[in-house]
């Protein structure tokens, strides 16, 4: 063995003594993940199912309460509450004990069967933006189908029996069909806790030794800089494998993710990930003068950006134009579409090079910008 | 009082001092909530919009482009691909480079001209589950739609007037335009609050503990209340410059007007703003190590306030557990107040229940932190 990578092996195991000594960090280390990952998993739920619909029927026909059974039988609505007035179905949305309410005017039933436009209301509470308009377009799909079915039933009574032309939509869904979205977002939690946990203990672990002066000390040893980062970042990236493997199987058993991929690919590609996040730690570390301040940098210009910006919960499509572009420069973002297109649909290398390549070029550049501004904060 | 307050002056000053020495973190704690609201208020929106869309048209002739015309020139769908071959639409979907496709059998035009139906197939890449499911139902309003001015039509050549027949009427409270700033920036008030006061609060402390001058403040004259009410005054100040910034910010820049009583308003942000340094200062007394005060107030304040306040993600979905759970984010009572008070406009009488709930947990910390404190002195 070389002077040089003895060298790195005694600050490696400095680090783990170090490491070990501090019993809470190394709980926090590896508990944090797995808390993270369950509440994550659970609370970061996009579905909207079984809102409480209350109804008011003013009609009470066959024909009206056809119409109601038709949001009653999906899976979003729950008929929870009737009332008899309009006034009384307000109620009920504005104290927030129903989530949409359904208002069917008297004549309803005979409208129909007149062939004539029948009135009906809904109202939503559009505090929440988000559940609003994901109930609204239940509603409307309901309505429309019913609409048709409606227009279907009178071409029997139309005389000459011409029939009438229609387009059926048929709805295919791939790779998620149950559309659950843990399924979507428990592979960006590993993504992110990956990113916290590294990013927080790198930047951490420096400016600590910063903070007390034993930074100095070794800086005066004949150890050099290269082998002062290597053995500082390799139980770090060490952990990050574990906290990979934990947070894996936690997607895979306790939520029951299906992983249609690679293992091994995502762990090589995970590999290239925790280049960047290494990267950036000791950037921080460059950087902040106090603990306190690399995790408020690390927190405000890194973790909030990332989670927003990424497509972790909010899709970039959406996002202007601008913004979009910020996005290319986000590690997260590539590493998302590698974690979930190797879970959901089973992407190899041959779909995911591009992102590879793009990890890659990130973390060789970050990583070389970050070690020469160390090197520069050593001399 | 004058005692009180010439017992805390010197310690105040002091916080100011040392902060005042660090302007990059005084700078981020200020700066930070004009970034987020501008991030919040520009990039983030619920309402899924031009989702990538693929084309494979089979039919092509006039009818088919008709229809899809409705997708191409709607804004919820962006076109990019005309694909021949299923295996086309596999791949791009594979790549992430379309996420829903409408497929047109070669029938398309002669069931429609012979007054049968015609079937379309809507392929939608399901991993993405939220944008899946509002992108689908556009998919299929967009096609009823289609579908009903060919009935009208049909009726047309009848010689009768085509109806609707129902006349669809929703109304939406408080935010009809369903703009998703509305929600949100109320929402990010709490969180910049929890996030800057818990974090400074815990890491303050902490670093004074790890230096050794906690125990020099410890053993001058000042008691730990003045102690701890010393330390803390100076972050109350930034956090509600902070809350002004985005309230002001957000009424120039995303119309999000105040419906109801700014007094209400700012007795809510003073008594979320207690509670977090509460719970800063809580965490620093389980704590020595800046490291792991800082890995705990991520866990109990950065997380439960994004994930379980209903900030993002509505409460009433998550599992019964989690709806327990949800409780302990101090945030949560605080949203409601705040999205009451500047959404709806209700008055104390709707909201005093979170009110209630805020004082507690704020008199709990506090109360626990100076406990724990004095046994230390003593």
């Amino acid at each position: 063995m070389t002077g040089g990578a003895r060298m790195v092996l005694h600050i490696v195991r400095k680090e783990f003594y170090q490491i070990r000594r501090d019993k809470r960090m190394l709980v926090v280390s590896i508990m944090a993940p797995v808390l993270q990952v369950l509440l994550l998993g659970y609370a970061a739920t996009t579905d909207i199912r079984n809102s409480t619909l209350v109804v008011c029927d003013m009609d009470r026909t066959a024909e009206s309460r056809a119409f109601v059974r038709r949001f009653t039988t999906t899976p979003y609505f729950i008929g929870k509450y009737a009332v008899d007035v309009p006034g009384e179905a307000d109620d009920y949305v504005e104290k927030a004990k129903a989530n949409i309410a359904l208002v069917i005017p008297a004549g309803f039933g005979r409208k129909e069967l007149a062939h004539k436009t029948a009135q009906v209301e809904v109202i939503l509470d559009g505090t929440d933006a988000n559940t609003a308009s994901v109930l609204l377009s239940y509603a409307t799909q309901i309505v429309a189908s019913h609409g048709q079915s409606v227009l279907a039933g009178v071409k029997t009574v139309m005389r000459g029996g011409e029939r009438i032309p229609r387009v059926v939509p048929e709805p295919r869904i791939w790779f998620n069909p149950d559309l659950l979205s843990s399924n979507f977002m428990v592979p960006g939690v590993v993504a992110l806790v990956l990113m916290i946990i590294t990013m927080t203990l790198t930047s951490l672990g420096i400016v600590k030794e910063k903070e007390i002066g034993t930074l100095e000390q070794l800086m005066v040893t004949p150890i050099k800089p290269y082998q002062l980062i290597l053995g500082k970042l390799l139980p770090f990236t060490l952990i990050g494998f574990v906290d990979v493997a934990i947070v894996l199987a936690v997607a895979r058993f306790w939520f029951e993710v299906p992983l249609v991929g690679s293992l091994p690919l995502l762990f090589g590609l995970s590999g290239l990930f925790i280049l960047t996040t290494l990267g950036l730690g000791l950037f921080i570390s460059t950087i902040a003068k106090s603990q306190q301040q690399a995790m408020l940098i690390a927190q405000f210009f890194f973790f909030m950006p990332f989670m927003f910006l990424s497509g972790f919960s909010f899709p970039i499509a959406n996002m202007p134009q601008v913004i979009q572009v910020v996005t290319y420069i986000i590690p997260l973002r590539y590493f998302l579409e590698i974690v979930r297109g190797i879970f959901l649909k089973g992407a190899g290398l041959a779909e995911l090079w591009p992102q590879a390549m793009a990890l890659l070029g990130l973390g060789l550049f970050i990583f070389s910008l970050a070690v020469s501004r160390f090197r520069k904060t050593l001399a | 009082m004058t005692a009180m307050y010439r017992a805390l002056r010197p310690i105040i000053v002091k916080e100011f001092r040392q902060i005042r020495r660090d302007p990059t973190s005084l700078g981020m704690l200020l700066v930070l909530p004009a970034a987020m609201i501008i991030l919040v208020g520009y990039a983030l929106d619920f309402d899924v919009k031009h989702t990538p869309l693929a084309i494979y048209d089979q039919d092509r002739t006039v009818e088919s482009r008709a229809y899809l015309e409705k997708f191409i020139q709607s804004e919820y769908f962006d076109y990019r691909y005309d694909t021949h071959t299923y295996a086309e639409i596999e791949d791009h979907f594979l790549h992430g480079r379309a996420k829903i496709a409408v497929v047109i059998p070669v029938s398309f035009t002669r069931e429609l001209i012979a007054g049968r139906e015609a079937h379309v197939q809507i392929l939608v890449d399901g991993s993405d589950a939220n944008t899946a499911g509002q992108a689908l139902g556009t998919a299929v309003g967009l096609t009823a739609n289609y579908s009903s001015r060919l009935v009208a039509e049909a009726f047309a050549r009848r010689g009768r007037g085509g109806y609707a027949p129902i006349d669809f009427q929703p109304r939406i409270w408080y935010n009809p335009d369903l703009i998703s700033s509305k929600f949100l920036i109320p929402g990010l008030i709490g969180f910049i609050i929890v996030l800057t006061a818990v974090v400074s609060t815990s890491l303050t402390v902490v670093r004074e503990k790890e230096r050794g001058t906690m125990e020099q403040l410890m053993v001058s004259p000042l008691r730990p209340v003045q102690i701890i009410i010393g330390k803390t005054v100076p972050y109350l100040v930034i956090s509600l410059v902070a809350a002004t910034a985005i309230l002001i910010l957000g009424y120039l820049l995303f119309d999000v007007q105040i419906r109801g009583s700014l007094l209400l308003l700012y007795a809510a942000i003073g008594t979320i703003i207690v509670g977090a340094l509460g719970q800063g200062l809580l965490i620093s007394t389980i704590t020595d190590s800046q490291q792991v005060a800082f890995m705990i107030s991520v866990l109990s304040s950065l997380l439960p306030s994004f994930l379980l306040s209903g900030f993002i993600f509505p409460v009433a979905n998550m599992p019964v557990v989690l709806q327990v759970l949800s409780n302990l984010a101090v945030n949560k009572f605080f949203l409601v107040v705040v999205r009451g008070v500047m959404l709806k406009g209700v008055g104390f009488e709707a909201v005093w229940p979170q009110f209630l709930y805020m004082a507690v947990f704020a008199a709990a910390t506090l109360g626990i932190s100076v406990v724990r404190m004095q046994k230390r002195s003593a």
